[in-house]
């Protein structure tokens, strides 16, 4: 199946019309040595061959397990609406909103998105979406370095090393210094942050809750950092955002994080949704597109791709990012998923993340040799130090039925024993009783 | 496509008012004009240095983005910040409520690498064909 | 239309969560949580059903209307990839499970579709391996321009600036700039192709890569373009190559047999992944084998027992793009299309979109200036300024277009063509589509002889008129406030 409607009167008919013999002629000019030198694929199936054969290879990945690995990506419950809706063809088979008169449609959308941002980020100005959390924080870091022409950067230790990852990775050719921070007790280690922190100094980046799910409230850091002339920059997990002191009432500058918790599908890594957000004074650094509001001829409200002269379509080497799409699809997801959930439901749910994992810490602590770390307080997912090495925990629980957590020796030296677990609305009360059971099994031999 | 007496100008369409050992600069009328509709001017900051031909504000319209090159070599002591919030005082009066901003003079002579009126008269209708 | 959010009334809901089956504690200490709850709408399920409804209406779309989107590849995308992709083995995968202790046990499928795309996609570009990563083709070429800067670093040398043709995409500078390069541009002649002396002067040894696109932004295939490529490689400089114009030759020639080192592909465009309005996509970049070594990681292996896992031990590697293997769900769509096309589909694929590209050219060459007296491939040039004479731009054509149900051709690219409007119709679209097309456009190049007004009164028929774009610049409103 090619999905090629051309049939051969046709084609004969427009060769006729171009003035050439063959459909050959038209790649003439192609010499033979530039022709391919292998070119060795299958040839086509038909669909209901290639469905079996995929049905096929997607049962061969194990979905069954309870899921309580989080780790900056989360088991969420995505209403059908959400599918129903964001899978509509006129959203989906549509580009980029350049002709705005037949995108209202779009445009409308990510408006709406726009505002779904600010709200829970509590900060003035949001773009139309990133790819995902980590090049969102990425761009916030350029961002501040942009804004303050300063080189260094502050990272507190508690930000997913993915994300510390990519970031360093992105950068590794330009001359731009970082310096990392220690979590102590669960926590930015303030003393540190304050230590390093100068007139050299383009930003902090701190991250809520942090890798080991611990909660802060980072108020007392952003004031000195922005006493030295620094940004605060903040990578944020959404669904806390009903519950959580928002970035904007801490005073932080740029908020980024990963909408992926939003009503987007795990996936096995992507497609996901980075956000961005910021003070209204930073908005002309914004990378990516903005949708703002204008009129029309007869002064109807329409919506439009503004600010446009940032991008890399018209700015080139001296654009604020190479960014040229974002991640529509997603922002989308994101915006049916709040609107069903709502003013009221959004809390309800943030509330019921907190309890479940309160909870699953309670049940937990009665585990033998399993100590909850209590440091700090957390919102749905918090750090538990074994009796031995969390891998293996780990490996035994899979053959029990549970993802049972992270082992967060994984990103961080001398914590081999230290697991991350994450409880989200889906884990009910029998399977984090059971979950602690099998866990006591798998300790005991 | 109006062009003021008493200014010089460069070859990038800024123009300069020089007043003793300061100047004033903008862009002229035919530069507005090309632009389009004016939505922001990133001005120079009072206090950066500026060299002549090189660049120091760019101005944005809705499909395209300008750099703006300085008339001459110097220290900027005050930016228009009326601009800021009123872009289009520069598409309305690009030779005197829209001008960017005064520059202290580093070196007069660099004035006589510019045009007067009569010649940047001609180089725009050289432009035109 | 109303905001979702004028449609809200304190107190409805749309969705209903559980009950909670815990007990419930004291909750967090007052100065960890936010004082007031985010605006977000209060409406019903079926307020949001009918307003997303509604506003999906308001878009064009390739399943509604013709979208020839030159640079694009607005292509029809295949109905069952949706189905693909929301098999609950691919999308409730949790992407940390292979980093667990026998984890990779548990993603044998999705890691099957990794490996088998990356190897897929080599062959069809002549490359000898690939990175799934990138999540866009604008990322993918700040991936390639990485690992170009890691390779010329790892060799110890200096080299300072990328060479880009002028036509080029914004994105190329963009993404040469971003990773630390100087850009140095070089003019299109007089046939539409690279300036060739203009070309060597600027080529020498702080030359770290030349960016091009085959055929180039104008449509033509470059005949000198293996030259060009030899004197690169003369001074140790690499080849980079924007994917976007793939569909114009898959099948007929592959960029790796041409000499590039680093190309990125859009499967967005070329491999019929849905567009969603701005994204996601996917683009993944392909290397020669002397840059095997500083592809992202992880990378996929095959173990001899033919199971598969990640392999995250590569120290010449540039690091993570992503965080983790790339957007999957893009991908497996494109893997899934690529087995249904096979080797004939695939051929065919760039037969068609030349020829329909060709046709459209050959018929209304007349009617508006080519930008370049000559045939082209998946997409042609065309210029509006013949209609400026008349005062009509590229835009108002545009925008009548809209008027008749057409989704007009990119306007305004490639920069150096005047009023430039470039068509790319896609294999997927039948004839008599493109001829009611063909139709319009010369009704419109007619009515800007004899009614041009009519032109810059359009569109007249959609939900508004043309938009203050100014005003939006001047007074930015970026999103709804509550009262």
């Amino acid at each position: 199946m090619n999905y090629i409607p051309h049939t051969e009167s046709e084609i004969k008919e427009m060769l006729k019309v171009i003035g050439v013999a063959s459909v050959e002629d038209l790649f003439k000019h192609i010499p033979g040595e530039l022709r391919p030198k292998s070119f060795n694929i299958p040839e086509g199936k038909s669909e209901f061959e290639v469905v079996e054969y995929l049905k096929l290879l997607s049962r061969k990945n194990a979905t069954s397990l309870v899921d309580f690995v989080g780790g900056g990506f989360y088991d969420h419950y995505i209403p059908s609406a959400v599918d129903a809706l964001a899978c509509r063809s006129e959203f989906y088979t549509a580009y980029t909103p350049y002709q705005p008169e037949c995108s209202q449609g779009w445009l409308q959308a990510i408006y709406e998105y726009q505002t779904v941002i600010c709200e829970l980020t509590g900060l003035d100005v949001s773009n139309a979406s990133l790819y995902d959390g980590g090049t969102a924080l990425y761009e916030a870091a350029m961002m501040a370095v942009r804004l303050t022409g300063r080189k260094k950067i502050i990272v507190d230790s508690g930000v997913s090393l993915i994300y510390r990852t990519m970031l360093y990775s992105y950068t590794s050719n330009l001359s731009i210094e970082f310096v990392e921070t220690p979590v102590v007790h669960g926590q930015s280690c303030r003393e540190d942050i304050y230590k390093h922190l100068d007139d050299h100094t383009a930003a902090v980046i701190v991250q809520n809750p942090n890798f080991f799910g611990a909660v802060d409230d980072f108020s007392d850091i952003v004031e000195r950092v922005h006493k030295s002339g620094a940004l605060a920059i903040a990578s944020v997990y959404p669904v806390s955002l009903g519950l959580l002191k928002s970035p904007g009432e801490m005073g932080v500058d740029i908020a980024t994080g990963e909408g992926q918790s939003l009503g987007i599908p795990l996936s096995f890594g992507g497609p996901y949704l980075g956000f961005i957000a910021v003070k209204k004074e930073h908005m002309r650094q914004l990378p990516g597109r903005i949708v703002g509001v204008t009129v029309d001829k007869d002064n109807k409200r329409g919506f439009v791709l503004t600010l446009q002269a940032r991008e890399q379509h018209i700015r080139r080497e001296r654009a604020t990012s190479n960014i040229c799409s974002n991640e529509a699809l997603c922002a989308l997801r994101a915006l049916i998923y709040t609107s069903l959930l709502g003013k009221s439901g959004f809390q309800e749910l943030a509330r019921l993340n907190y309890q479940k994992a309160e909870f699953a810490k309670t049940t937990l602590d009665k585990v033998s040799g399993v100590k909850v770390k209590r440091s700090a307080p957390t919102f749905n997912e918090f750090t538990i130090c074994l009796p031995k090495n969390a891998d293996e925990v780990v490996y035994r629980m899979i053959n029990k039925g549970f993802a049972c957590g992270f082992p967060l020796g994984r990103f961080y030296k001398g914590l081999d024993n230290y697991l991350l677990v994450a409880v989200t609305e889906k884990r009910t009360k029998e399977e984090i009783v059971q979950f602690a059971n099998s866990l006591e099994a798998a300790l005991c031999n | 496509m109006t062009v003021a007496d008493n200014l010089l100008y460069t070859k990038d369409h800024e123009w300069a008012k020089i007043d003793g050992d300061k100047a004033t600069m903008g862009i002229t009328d035919f530069a507005q004009h090309s632009l389009g509709d004016i939505t922001f001017i990133d001005l120079p900051k009072p206090g950066a240095k500026v060299k002549q031909s090189e660049w120091c504000a760019t101005v944005e319209s809705v499909k395209a983005a300008s750099d703006i090159y300085a008339p001459l070599s110097g220290e900027v002591l005050k930016a228009n910040t009326q601009l800021t919030d009123h872009p289009e005082l520069v598409n309305k009066s690009a030779y005197e409520a829209g001008w960017f901003a005064v520059i202290k003079i580093a070196d007069l002579g660099e004035k006589n690498k510019l045009m007067n009126s009569t010649q940047y008269k001609e180089y725009i209708q050289g432009l035109s064909k | 239309m109303q905001l979702i959010f004028e449609k809200s009334r304190p107190g409805r809901k749309g969705f209903a969560l559980p009950e909670i089956d815990v007990p419930i504690t004291a909750g967090l200490a007052k100065e960890y949580c936010r004082k007031d709850a985010a605006s977000l709408p209060e409406v019903s399920e079926l307020d949001v059903v009918r307003h997303f409804s509604n506003l999906s209406r308001l878009n064009f779309s390739v399943d509604t209307n013709f979208y020839p989107l030159g640079s694009c590849t607005m292509k029809y995308n295949p109905k069952f990839t949706e189905e693909v992709a929301a098999m609950e083995g691919f999308s409730a995968l949790h992407p940390l499970l292979p980093q667990l202790l026998g984890g990779g046990m548990l993603a044998q499928g999705s890691l099957e579709v990794l490996y088998n795309t990356e190897r897929l996609l080599s062959e069809i570009t002549g490359m000898s391996a690939f990175t799934t990563q990138p999540l866009a083709g604008a990322h993918g070429e700040l991936t390639g321009v990485m690992l170009i800067a890691a390779y010329h670093k790892y060799n110890g040398e200096r080299r300072k600036h990328i060479i880009i043709p002028d036509s080029s995409h914004g994105t190329n500078p963009a993404s040469a700039a971003i990773a630390g390069y100087n850009v140095v541009v070089i003019p299109t002649d007089k046939e539409g192709c690279l300036d060739m002396q203009a070309y060597k002067q600027a080529l020498n040894r702080e030359t770290a890569a030349v960016m091009l696109t085959c055929p180039d932004t104008l449509g033509f295939f470059n005949p000198k373009i293996k030259e060009i490529a030899d004197l690169a490689h003369g001074v140790g400089a690499l080849m980079y190559y924007d994917g976007a114009n793939l569909n114009a030759i898959l099948g007929k020639c592959r960029p790796g047999d041409i000499g590039f080192d680093v190309i990125h592909l859009n499967l967005h465009k070329t491999f019929a992944t849905p567009h969603g309005g701005g994204g996601p996509g996917a683009g993944p970049v392909g290397v020669c084998e002397k840059l095997v070594d500083f592809l992202p990681i992880s990378r996929v292996v095959r173990r001899a027992d033919g199971t598969f896992a990640l392999d995250y031990h590569k120290h010449k590697s540039i690091g993570y793009i992503a965080p983790f293997y790339g957007n999957f769900g893009v991908i497996l769509k494109a893997y899934a299309y690529i087995l249904a096309l096979g080797k004939s589909g695939l051929i065919e694929v760039s037969e068609n979109a030349v020829l329909s590209a060709n046709y459209c050219l050959a018929r209304l060459k007349d009617y508006y200036a080519p930008a370049y007296g000559k045939s082209c491939m998946h997409e042609c040039v065309l210029s509006a300024a013949r209609q400026l004479e008349q005062g009509v731009h590229a835009l108002d054509i545009a925008k009548y277009l809209i008027d008749k149900g057409f989704h007009p051709p990119t306007i305004y690219f490639p920069m150096i063509v005047k009023e430039a409007m470039m068509i790319e119709p896609t294999e997927t679209e039948s004839k008599e589509t493109l001829d009611a097309f063909i139709e319009v456009m010369i009704e419109a190049a007619s009515l800007a002889k004899t009614n041009p007004e009519a032109l810059h009164l359009a569109p007249l028929s959609m939900p508004v008129k043309r938009l203050d774009e100014t005003k939006a610049a001047r007074e930015p409103n970026l999103r709804w406030q509550p009262k």
